[in-house]
């Protein structure tokens, strides 16, 4: 088996709650930096990041948005750090229907955080460069990774035939006869 | 469209249970800023002079900022104007937090509450859903209680509160209005409970536009930068734990005693030992670099957030240590009382007890100790009874009505508000005519931007001139040059100066900026990141109004103006323009007399401290002078050249 090593990209945002003093200047900048015309509009609904605050339990949590997902969940986890008890809502990067979180305002299609990734992309996502107490930091680092030919032909076989589930066998023949005249 | 602001009041009538979102005038924009600003345009326009505090004429107004909820940093000052019972003039508070921008996010500038409600009632807004609602089962209820009780209820953890405790609800002149560790102070938590309002509850999630994104966001980013970094904004008493300084030098118990030795590395290692164990972190107001409050969860206590010199007032007044402070500031703070004023009152109590002005059957059942008695009173002082119902009105107002010599304790206010306890020796000028004309009622709205004090020596002068950016003029960098002794300083440019500070606030206050990154804060260390050079354009590019200097300082001069206007209306003169009489030790009445005349003539204003009709006309403040004028204001005082009094001052 022949195996080749290549590097993979891994984007990460820490978050050290400790650090959050809840201002909220990292809703105001992706809000900001997500309107159109760029900057032209401040609005924390349309942030992708959201700090979770409970002045009272002392908890504040930013959170990024992540995947939507179409079903609640039980809601049933509670956190216990340091005294404080954190429920799981607090953590969960969730667009989902438990909640008004990451959910466009307007049009109620979910929101999800892309890294500041436009075009052109930010040397890094700006809720980071704004967030002056240190509680959001970026990282990008080179991972190593491995990938082997049988297991590169196992994908592609796997979503030959998640297309074949999908479309039918003969729409994907055609297909695949299109594409080899044009090689 | 609208840009920086929404273009909406919310006017409520609570008598008539009214809810109406009415467009507000550009051209007030223009004129007043917003803020404090707009407010007193409407108070003066709505609210006629002899319209009692407690009638349901009298409006309360909370105002966003003009920047707030824009990229600017540090702008998200909630103002509150009303009028006050304790001074009858116009009152004037902030609270910082997250209230303001989040009513910009609902769709409005400012909220314009009249009438009375028949029970307690709280006021829920989203976007534009607007409801008064039941609020009898939060009768009593703390204020971050209420907070709680209201995001669990409207099952909205981002809904922004702003809410009354027991002692607004029960009108007692010191109540403040609180939202998240943060509150108004200063006469509007009075009015709030007099409308029978417990809170405010808002929720937005609209779109707030402004003018030039692009140059406006790198303009903040840059001032937002400057925030965070190094020591000259925000709060420094937040980590600083050498806090001799208010300890040796300010007075104690109700402003009278100074213990100028107090301090010592003992006590420092103690109290910091304190504040490190109970302090859970520090945090900020919306879009802010700065983590300005200490949050403490002290034993037996809720979770409580303090700034600045609220840390020290109770156990100065006390005779005690930091630790009563936290212990009492926890409920204190629920109760929704003011920690500048309620100590004084408290202390002033125990003052005349010990004079034997009042007695112990006035005090039935109080403890023998200082930390007792305090608890004592003040919970005397938000449930109304007994000697608390009449403390409840404040020092000036309770020591005539207790009489019998007690109007001679009440030594520290200035137009029947308690002023900072502070007594020093020599008058120093500048702040003689801060106290004395302030019409925001504590030094500390008026102070900011001049240094307190000289520098010792010319090369530390140069180099602090060289890096300051603040001066509006560079004639203030002259005066600074030249200034070696504190009261040494021309009458000339103690005006200019005076005045200088004053703008500042005037700004702040209409903008919703934070003091501590702009008016308050330049007088320690200069390097403060807003002011007169960068504050035009910013509002510029927020707003898309055209502003340079020159027309932002005569926007001050015009609210500045407009507020003497609407406290003259209401019968404030050269009278009631005098500091504590025993502020400084040496007096010099003649001399104070003067350089108040000669202020005033700088401020164009008559002997009295009335604007002239020119003043006011050059200000577009012509509807000022006819009103003035038709009540026999003017008129009456037509006579008598700039900077004259009226009449022997004494």
């Amino acid at each position: 088996m022949r195996t080749e090593a290549s590097t993979r990209t891994v984007k990460e945002i820490r978050i050290d709650i400790e650090k959050c003093t809840g201002c909220r200047a990292c809703e105001m900048a992706c809000s900001a930096f997500h309107a159109k015309p760029r900057y032209s509009s401040i609005n924390p609904a349309r942030s992708r990041i959201r700090v979770v605050t409970d002045e009272i339990n002392d908890e504040y949590v930013p959170v990024r948005a992540g995947n939507f997902t179409r079903s609640e969940c039980d809601g049933r986890h509670f956190y216990q750090l340091k005294g404080k008890q954190y429920g799981e809502c607090s953590f969960c990067r969730a667009s989902c229907p438990s909640r008004d979180f990451f959910i466009e305002p307007d049009s109620g299609l979910p929101l999800k955080c892309d890294m500041c990734e436009d075009e052109p992309p930010l040397a890094e996502p700006l809720c980071v460069t704004v967030c002056q107490p240190g509680c959001l930091t970026y990282e990008v680092r080179q991972v190593e990774t491995e990938s082997s030919e049988p297991e590169a032909r196992a994908v592609m076989e796997k979503g030959l035939e998640s297309l074949v589930n999908q479309h039918g066998i003969d729409a994907v023949i055609d297909k695949l006869k299109q594409l080899s005249k044009g090689q | 469209m609208k840009y920086a602001e929404t273009g909406f009041n919310l006017e409520i009538d609570l008598s008539l249970g009214r809810v109406e979102k009415v467009p507000s005038d550009p051209r007030d924009t223009e004129l007043y800023l917003g803020g404090q600003g707009v407010a007193a345009k409407i108070l003066f326009e709505r609210v006629p002079p002899d319209t009692d505090p407690f009638s349901p004429d009298n409006l309360l107004i909370f105002s966003a900022g003009l920047l707030d909820g824009t990229p600017a940093p540090a702008a998200n000052r909630t103002v509150v104007n009303t009028f006050s019972p304790q001074t009858n003039l116009m009152s004037h508070s902030l609270f910082g937090g997250f209230f303001g921008p989040e009513l910009k996010f609902a769709g409005y500038d400012r909220i314009i509450i009249k009438g009375k409600a028949p029970d307690l009632v709280y006021l829920y807004i989203h976007n534009d859903r607007v409801e008064i609602r039941d609020a009898t089962h939060l009768r009593g209820k703390g204020t971050t209680e209420t907070q709680d009780l209201l995001k669990e209820e409207l099952k909205d953890q981002r809904v922004q509160v702003a809410a009354i405790g027991l002692a607004g609800e029960n009108r007692v002149y010191m109540a403040s209005i609180d939202h998240n560790h943060a509150s108004a102070s200063r006469g509007v938590g009075v009015i709030m409970g007099d409308k029978r309002l417990k809170a405010i509850a808002v929720r937005g999630t609209r779109d707030l536009n402004v003018a030039r994104p692009a140059e406006l966001f790198e303009l903040a980013q840059a001032l937002h930068q400057k925030i965070g970094e190094g020591d000259g904004n925000g709060d420094w008493m937040a980590v600083d734990e050498d806090d001799s300084f208010h300890h040796n030098h300010f007075a104690w118990g109700n402003a009278r005693t100074r213990r100028k030795n107090f301090w010592s590395k003992e006590l420092q290692e103690r109290w910091t030992k304190w504040k490190y164990d109970h302090m859970d972190r520090q945090t900020g107001c919306f879009n802010c670099a700065k983590k300005c409050r200490n949050v403490i969860n002290w034993p037996g206590q809720r979770r409580f957030g303090y700034k600045c010199f609220g840390k020290d007032t109770y156990h100065m007044a006390a005779f005690l240590e930091l630790d009563f402070s936290y212990e009492i500031l926890g409920v204190a703070q629920e109760y929704g009382l003011d920690s500048y004023s309620t100590p004084q009152v408290i202390a002033f109590a125990l003052e005349l007890l010990e004079a034997g002005i009042l007695t112990d059957e006035d005090f039935p059942g109080m403890p023998a100790d200082s930390r007792g008695r305090f608890f004592y009173l003040l919970e005397k002082i938000v449930r109304r009874e007994g000697i608390g119902d009449v403390l409840a009105d404040s020092v000036s107002h309770a020591a005539k009505r207790i009489g019998k010599g007690a109007e001679a304790f009440d030594h520290n206010t200035t137009k029947k508000f308690e002023q900072l306890p502070i007594k020093l020796g020599k008058l120093n000028p500048a702040y003689f005519l801060m106290i004395a004309t302030g019409e925001k009622m504590s030094i500390t709205q008026i102070e900011g931007s001049f240094p307190q004090d000289p520098l010792p020596t010319q090369e530390q002068r140069e180099a602090f001139v060289s890096k300051w950016e603040a001066p509006p003029d560079e004639k203030f960098k002259k005066y600074f040059l030249e200034w070696k002794k504190r009261d040494d300083i021309s009458d000339e440019a103690t005006c200019e100066i005076v005045d200088w500070n004053e703008a500042m606030h005037y700004i702040d206050d209409s903008t919703g900026l934070c003091g501590f990154v702009s008016s308050f804060r330049g007088q320690f260390g200069g390097g403060v990141a807003y002011h007169m050079n960068n504050i035009p354009q910013l509002i510029s590019y927020a707003t898309g109004m055209a502003l340079d200097k020159e027309r932002l300082w005569k926007t001050f001069q015009r609210i500045r103006t407009l507020v003497r206007a609407v406290n003259v209306r209401r019968g404030l003169r050269r009278k009631d323009e005098r500091p504590p009489e025993d502020h400084w030790a040496v007096r010099d009445e003649r001399y104070e007399q003067e350089l108040l005349s000669k202020y005033y003539a700088f401020k164009g204003w008559n002997g009295e401290g009335i604007p002239t009709r020119q003043t006011l006309e050059r200000l577009d403040l012509g509807y000022a002078a006819d009103d003035l004028e038709r009540r026999g204001i003017l008129a009456a005082a037509a006579g008598v050249p700039a900077g004259q009094p009226a009449a022997r001052v004494g």
